[in-house]
C-alpha cells in the first residue's frame, strides 16, 4: 500500500495550519540542518584533508553560522514546549499561549546572537 | 474513574510498545541534553570564558565540550578543558544526540515511507549510520 495524495504541490504549500503548522515544520527543518551539519561536521574532522577544510570554510561562514544556530535555537525552544506539554498535559489548555511564549523567547535570544555575529563577521 | 480502569489492563494493552518508548525517550533526552549543555556553559565559565572567548566559541565549547572548539580561542592552557570529566560530558552528549537525531530522521522517513518493508530498510539503515556516526564521534572525544 503506497501513498496516495491527490493534493498538488501549489495546494500543499497553501495550506493553512497556520501557528502550530509553522513550529511544526521549522522543527522538522531545524532537526533536518543539524542531522546534516553535524553528521558532515563529525566526518570532516574525522578525514580532514581538502573535503574537510572546504567543509570548515562553509561552516565557519558567518550565513552559516546564522542558519545553523536558527536549527539549534529553534529546535531546543520548541522542543522544550513540546516536553512540557506533552508531560504535563494539563497545560495543553494553553497550547496557543505556549506558541506565543515560545516565540517571545526566541525572537529576543536568536535576534541579539544574529546581530552579536555579524557584528564579529565585519571584524567587530 | 476511567484512569483507574485503565490501569487493570497489562502495558501493551495500553499501548506500551517500542514506539511509545521511543517518543517518552525523544522528550527525556531533550531534557537531559538541556542540563548537559548547561553543564558545558557553566563548566566553561568557571573555567574562564568570559575574558577569553567570543560568544560563537562559548555556543562552539556548549553544544559539543570538546577540546578542539577551544583551541583557536584566547584561552592560555586548555588543560583543563581537556580533562577525562569533559571527555565523558562530551560521549554522554554525543550518544543521547545521535540516538535523538537518528530517531527523529526514522519518524520523518515514516512521514514519506508506508510500506512495512520499506520502513524495515528505514530502520535498519538507521541503526547502521547511528553506530557508524556514534564510533567516529567517540573516537574524535577520545582521542582529541
Amino acid at each position: 500500500m503506497g501513498l496516495k495524495r491527490n493534493v498538488s504541490l501549489s495546494t500543499g504549500l497553501r495550506y493553512k495550519g497556520q501557528g502550530p503548522f509553522l513550529t511544526f515544520i521549522l522543527h522538522r527543518i531545524g532537526g533536518i540542518g543539524m542531522a546534516v551539519f553535524i553528521t558532515i561536521h563529525i566526518l570532516a574532522s574525522f578525514l580532514g584533508g581538502d573535503g574537510g577544510k572546504l567543509a570548515n570554510a562553509i561552516y565557519e561562514n558567518w550565513a552559516f553560522q546564522i542558519f545553523i544556530f536558527f536549527c539549534v535555537l529553534f529546535h531546543a525552544i520548541n522542543g522544550l514546549r513540546i516536553t512540557i506539554l506533552d508531560l504535563w498535559p494539563k497545560l495543553l489548555e494553553h497550547s496557543h499561549e505556549a506558541i506565543w511564549l515560545e516565540w517571545a523567547a526566541f525572537l529576543p535570544i536568536f535576534g541579539i546572537s544574529v546581530l552579536v555575529i555579524i557584528n564579529t563577521a565585519l571584524g567587530g | 474513574m476511567n484512569n483507574t480502569k485503565s490501569r487493570n489492563l497489562s502495558l501493551s494493552q495500553r499501548g506500551m510498545n517500542f514506539e511509545t518508548l521511543m517518543w517518552l525517550f525523544t522528550r527525556l533526552s531533550a531534557l537531559g541534553m538541556y542540563a548537559l549543555i548547561l553543564i558545558a556553559l557553566i563548566g566553561a565559565l568557571i573555567m574562564g570564558a568570559r575574558n577569553q572567548m567570543n560568544f560563537a566559541d562559548v555556543m562552539r565549547w556548549a553544544f559539543m565540550p570538546n577540546v578542539t572548539h577551544v583551541q583557536n580561542t584566547d584561552v592560555p592552557d586548555v588543560t583543563p578543558w581537556n580533562s577525562l570529566f569533559w571527555k565523558l560530558t562530551g560521549s554522554a552528549l554525543l550518544l543521547v544526540a545521535v540516538a535523538h537525531g537518528v530517531h527523529g530522521l526514522v519518524v520523518i522517513a515514516d512521514d514519506y515511507i508506508a510500506s512495512s518493508r520499506g520502513r524495515q530498510i528505514a530502520r535498519l539503515l538507521s541503526i547502521v549510520f547511528m553506530l557508524t556516526m556514534i564510533g567516529i564521534g567517540l573516537y574524535i572525544i577520545l582521542t582529541s
